[in-house]
């Protein structure tokens, strides 16, 4: 008896110690930050003294007051998020079908620049792409960019950067469901005359798209959010919604609009999770 | 065979050869490309870390081996380092302990609340990191606790556990339920089945997520700066100090980990090679 009880309660014993865990560390912060978003100073505090007045319309200020970088943020995330999918399934593809005795190899190169530090990497591109640098010059000299066009400090540094610093989160999720598909369901394919883009597109593609979806989340959502890249290699007229909160958060201590942001941000990338997932129909993702 | 092929050869134009070779290759050449935007800045913070710079690690100035020779000669660069792989160790050893009994639990039982739980598994990967770390600093302020080496340890257990969740799921679903199965035939109870069947089939993937939830936690910058306080990691120290230049040491640091990193995971393929052999 007391066995068939513990063969029930086992998995439950399994998760309490990490679901405590997450509910401690993960839930009760995200709900002490909605009580946060909606406080307003203390009359004759301190800086950074707040106290709880229900004030919703700090979600209204702060978002008024930030549109843009909202805006640049998810335009941001999204180019960033289309050009890693355009770069990465080609490579995905190959390691997966073409690259023979190669593939583990290649697989550990593609998290292999993981290990140098993100930011080193940014900085990188910063100084590759910067005055100093031997781009730019060279561009200028070929007359590719004019002579007073600069690389870094721009939107397109900003997004280039994104992409280049999630390009394994999209590559890997791609590999593994590309790796999946029966080498045979292409042959049968083209046994049925379809020429190679009608197999890709009728065939590969859709079979992949567990993997298109997975890589496209894990691309987006840490784009949208990001503020690295836009401090780093952007400048004052790049700034994201990342970088709002960073500084209101440590620069300003204003905690109630920080957190209205964050909030409005964590619920604007529910919202677009959500529907994209409905609309792409995969539930193998969670 | 190769006479034949000679044979063939000419009838076709060099032109349309080329092209069918591009053609044919076009992806392959595609990856090259991939792989070289991958690796510019590798390579780039390699090579620099070569360089004779002095205090800015800006423009080349000429070769040394100084930076490889003394890597902790730039001030705070090494305790930055010491702090980092001290909280990475300690975020692993946690987040893989804690994800792996999840991972259990919701990969082998069918249970209630199985879908809640793989979304509360799935929420804090849907979150953006300025987010996470933002709420776990205003939780450590209301109960007072200073942000610092310990908040930064918790908050990486947080972040990883769901990655180690879901890489160590994998590995449950791929197996093959009759190697179990074969096992209690044979007598086993269940838990010599799951201490010498089950536990070492999924150990690689266990294995590849605490190298995993190591490597996030060691990358990590958003989510520490706002719960480490005054204590420096190795990426809060590059970025504090990208205004000024950064030494060389840090290239140094920065290279030796891509090389360590990639002996580790070549080395393991080769434990496993020998393993699947000797079996």
């Amino acid at each position: 008896m007391s066995n068939v009880l513990t063969k029930v309660k086992l998995p439950y014993l399994l998760l309490l110690p990490g679901f405590l865990f997450l509910f401690t560390f993960f839930i009760l912060p995200i709900v002490n930050l909605a009580q946060t978003s909606t406080q307003t100073p203390i009359a004759g505090g301190d800086t950074g003294q707040y106290e709880q007045t229900l004030q919703f319309s700090n979600y209204i200020t702060a978002f008024t007051e930030n549109k843009e970088q909202f805006a640049r943020s998810f335009v941001f995330a999204l180019c960033a998020t289309i050009l890693a999918l355009a770069i990465a399934y080609p490579l995905a593809y190959a390691i997966a079908f073409k690259a023979g005795k190669l593939k583990n190899f290649l697989l550990v190169l593609v998290v292999a620049p993981f290990f140098v530090s993100f930011l080193l990497r940014t900085i990188a591109w910063k100084q590759i792409l910067g005055e100093e640098g031997f781009v730019v010059p060279t561009l200028r000299n070929i007359g590719i960019i004019g002579q007073s066009t600069t690389l870094t400090s721009t939107s397109f540094a900003v997004v280039m950067g994104m992409t280049y610093n999630f390009l394994p989160f999209m590559t890997l999720p791609l590999y593994a469901s590309l790796e999946r598909i029966d080498p045979r369901t292409m042959e049968a394919s083209g046994d049925l005359y379809a020429n190679g883009i009608t197999t890709f597109r009728k065939v590969t593609l859709p079979l992949s798209m567990p993997g298109v979806v997975a890589g496209t989340l894990l691309t987006f959502i840490p784009a949208a959010g990001d503020y690295v890249n836009a401090a780093i290699l952007g400048s004052p007229n790049t700034k994201m919604i990342g970088n709002v909160i960073e500084s209101r958060y440590f620069k300003i201590v204003d905690y109630p609009t920080a957190a209205a942001l964050s909030f409005t941000l964590m619920a604007a990338i529910l919202i677009l999770v959500t529907l994209y997932i409905r609309k792409a129909g995969t539930e193998e993702l969670v | 065979m190769n006479k034949q092929k000679d044979a063939t050869i000419p009838t076709i134009p060099a032109k349309a050869r080329l092209s069918r070779w591009f053609g044919r290759n076009l992806i392959r050449i595609y990856a090259v490309f991939g792989f070289t935007y991958l690796f510019i800045p590798v390579l780039y913070t390699f090579a620099f870390s070569f360089n004779d710079s002095g205090k800015s690690n800006l423009i080349w100035k000429g070769f040394t081996l100084d930076n490889w020779k003394n890597p902790c000669g730039a001030p705070e660069v090494c305790a930055a380092l010491g702090n980092s792989i001290k909280i990475g160790l300690l975020a692993t050893v946690f987040s893989t302990i804690l994800g792996t009994m999840i991972a259990f639990a919701i990969g082998r039982y069918a249970f209630k609340g199985r879908s809640s739980s793989n979304l509360l598994i799935f929420l804090p990967m849907a979150t953006p990191e300025i987010v996470l770390g933002a709420s776990l600093l205003s939780l450590f302020l209301v109960f007072h606790i200073n942000p610092g080496f310990w908040p930064t340890v918790i908050a990486h257990v947080m972040f990883c556990i769901s990655f180690v969740v879901v890489t160590v799921k994998a590995r449950i679903a791929s197996l093959d339920p009759r190697l179990e199965q074969a096992a209690m035939d044979l007598y086993a109870n269940e838990l010599e089945t799951f201490r010498r069947v089950t536990l070492p089939l999924v150990a690689p993937g266990i294995a590849g997520a605490a190298l995993l939830a190591f490597s996030l936690s060691f990358d990590d910058f958003i989510i520490t700066n706002f719960n480490s306080g005054t204590l420096k990691t190795f990426p809060e120290f590059v970025y504090t100090s990208a205004a000024r230049g950064i030494p060389a040491q840090a290239n140094v640091i920065g290279s030796a980990m891509f090389i360590l990193a990639l002996l580790i995971v070549i080395a393991g393929q080769f434990v496993g090679r020998r393993v699947k052999v000797s079996k």
